[in-house]
């Protein structure tokens, strides 16, 4: 059975970095390792689409004398600018990190529905 | 603290000026190798953050100050959307670089420049303004008050 | 690359977690040239090993550096995450082998870049014709939105430094103009 999916194993392996990066954001409380985990999550799909564009024996796309294959140019496109528009996005997700830790004073999940619980509290009993 | 760390301080002004030239590189080189405007302004803006970290943001600033990078980081997309809007304005489609110049190859070859080297700009002017807007808080440290929620 | 995640996922020190969140893209970096990608692999090694580090080492100065204690494994996300998994492996049973020239992701569009981006662009190289000639507004749409996160992230947190231009006992505002 290994041998008939032994080609699929890119696919796997994408797969299992995707689920590890999405444990990590929902079962994990602390706001840095949330976007950690989304970034590994970011990186895994990288990965599954660039390794949708390899072509056995093919070069990389650049043009040149006496090569006929080439492994698909689009992924590799689609991701060079999806990298940078991660990073830009990650730096927005870190600037919300920071601006919680200053409203809150801490960057734990829990304890900032705990703060917001208590918040809530006070209101109810001040009415 | 920073400042007693020579070996840093002297190797990255060995750095910074082939660091600078390599963006320059990646950038108008990215036609023939792999390279273009978005890793060129990444690394572009790796130089200032090198610096600004061994040196202090306070120095960086003073190289290259905020409004400088915030002015690059709009150009840059007035550069490419004014790429568009002139072969617009020259009867073709928005970013039809067929018509910039006076042959279709010459006017592609001008266009991709034009956009890469926008999307360059915007890119390096985007990193350096995250990094300093980062730093300037921690300048601040803890001694200022919290804001109220 | 597995080994840097799922340590990842252990380790609460929070300064180790975003070092080897560098090594992880480092790794992925070289995954994209031996895939042939060596555009996307330049990109990944100077943003996520480069920048996307600094940014969070500048984030974790500003915060914690120590994660608070957590139970080890939760298991209600556990489950889910294994079946979400298995649904996504079961779901590549039908997807083309690794490096299946007939794949028909290669037999649409990719042709015509391959084939006619040397005549009809120009440059040899095919990634830089697609980004910048043929996919031209997705480019720029992509870097309008470089553009709009670093607005956001003046908006959200460029504006402390107003505030502080009020009080005179900051010394160092004064040099860069403020937002």
């Amino acid at each position: 059975m290994f041998e008939i999916h032994a080609g699929l194993f890119n696919y796997w392996a994408a797969i299992a970095l995707m689920m590890v990066g999405f444990y990590i954001v929902i079962a994990q409380g602390n706001l840095i390792k949330k976007i950690v985990g989304l970034n590994i999550f970011q990186v895994a799909v990288f990965v599954f689409y660039i390794s949708m564009g390899k072509i056995d024996g093919g070069t990389a796309p650049i043009l040149g004398e006496g090569i006929k294959v080439y492994s698909n140019p689009l992924p590799h496109v689609l991701i060079l600018t999806a990298i940078v528009v991660g990073v830009a996005t990650t730096a927005l997700a870190l600037a919300l990190v920071v601006r919680i830790n200053r409203s809150y004073g801490t960057i734990e999940e829990r304890e900032i529905i705990e703060i917001n619980h208590a918040a809530d509290h006070d209101e109810d009993t001040r009415l | 603290m920073m400042h007693q760390k020579s070996v840093l301080r002297v190797v990255s002004k060995l750095l910074i000026p082939p660091i600078l030239l390599f963006a320059l590189y990646v950038q108008f080189h990215g036609d023939f190798g792999p390279g273009g405007g978005f890793q060129a302004g990444v690394i572009f803006a790796t130089a200032f953050i090198l610096y600004g970290l061994i040196f202090g943001v306070a120095t960086a600033r003073r190289v290259i100050p905020a409004a400088a990078t915030r002015t690059m980081l709009s150009l840059g997309l007035l550069l490419y959307g004014g790429t568009g809007i002139w072969s617009l304005l020259l009867g073709g489609e928005f970013l039809d670089y067929n018509l910039l110049a006076s042959t279709p190859s010459a006017g592609q070859h001008l266009g991709i420049l034009l956009v890469e080297f926008g999307v360059g700009m915007t890119v390096a002017g985007a990193m350096t303004t995250i990094f300093y807007t980062f730093a300037a808080q921690t300048l601040g440290g803890d001694d200022t008050p919290k804001e109220e929620v | 690359m597995a080994g840097t995640a799922i340590s990842m996922l252990w380790l609460r020190d929070l300064f180790a977690v975003v070092m080897l969140s560098g090594i992880y893209s480092l790794f992925a970096a070289v995954l994209y040239v031996v895939m042939d990608a060596v555009d996307v692999a330049f990109t990944e090694a100077a943003v996520g090993a480069g920048i996307s580090t600094v940014l969070m080492l500048g984030t974790l100065a500003l915060t914690k550096s120590k994660e608070r204690a957590h139970k080890k494994i939760s298991y209600g996300p556990l489950v889910l995450v294994l079946l979400t998994g298995g649904v996504l492996i079961y779901g590549t049973l039908d997807m083309p082998r690794y490096g299946d020239a007939n794949a028909p992701i290669h037999s649409h569009v990719a042709n015509r870049y391959i084939e006619k981006s040397g005549s009809e662009v120009g440059p040899p190289n095919i990634v830089t014709s697609v980004l910048a000639s043929y996919r031209g507004y997705d480019t720029l749409g992509e870097t309008a939105v470089v553009f709009t996160a670093a607005i956001g992230v003046l908006v959200i947190i460029g504006r402390r430094r107003k505030n502080k231009k009020d009080t005179p006992q900051a010394p160092k505002t004064k040099e860069g103009s403020t937002s």
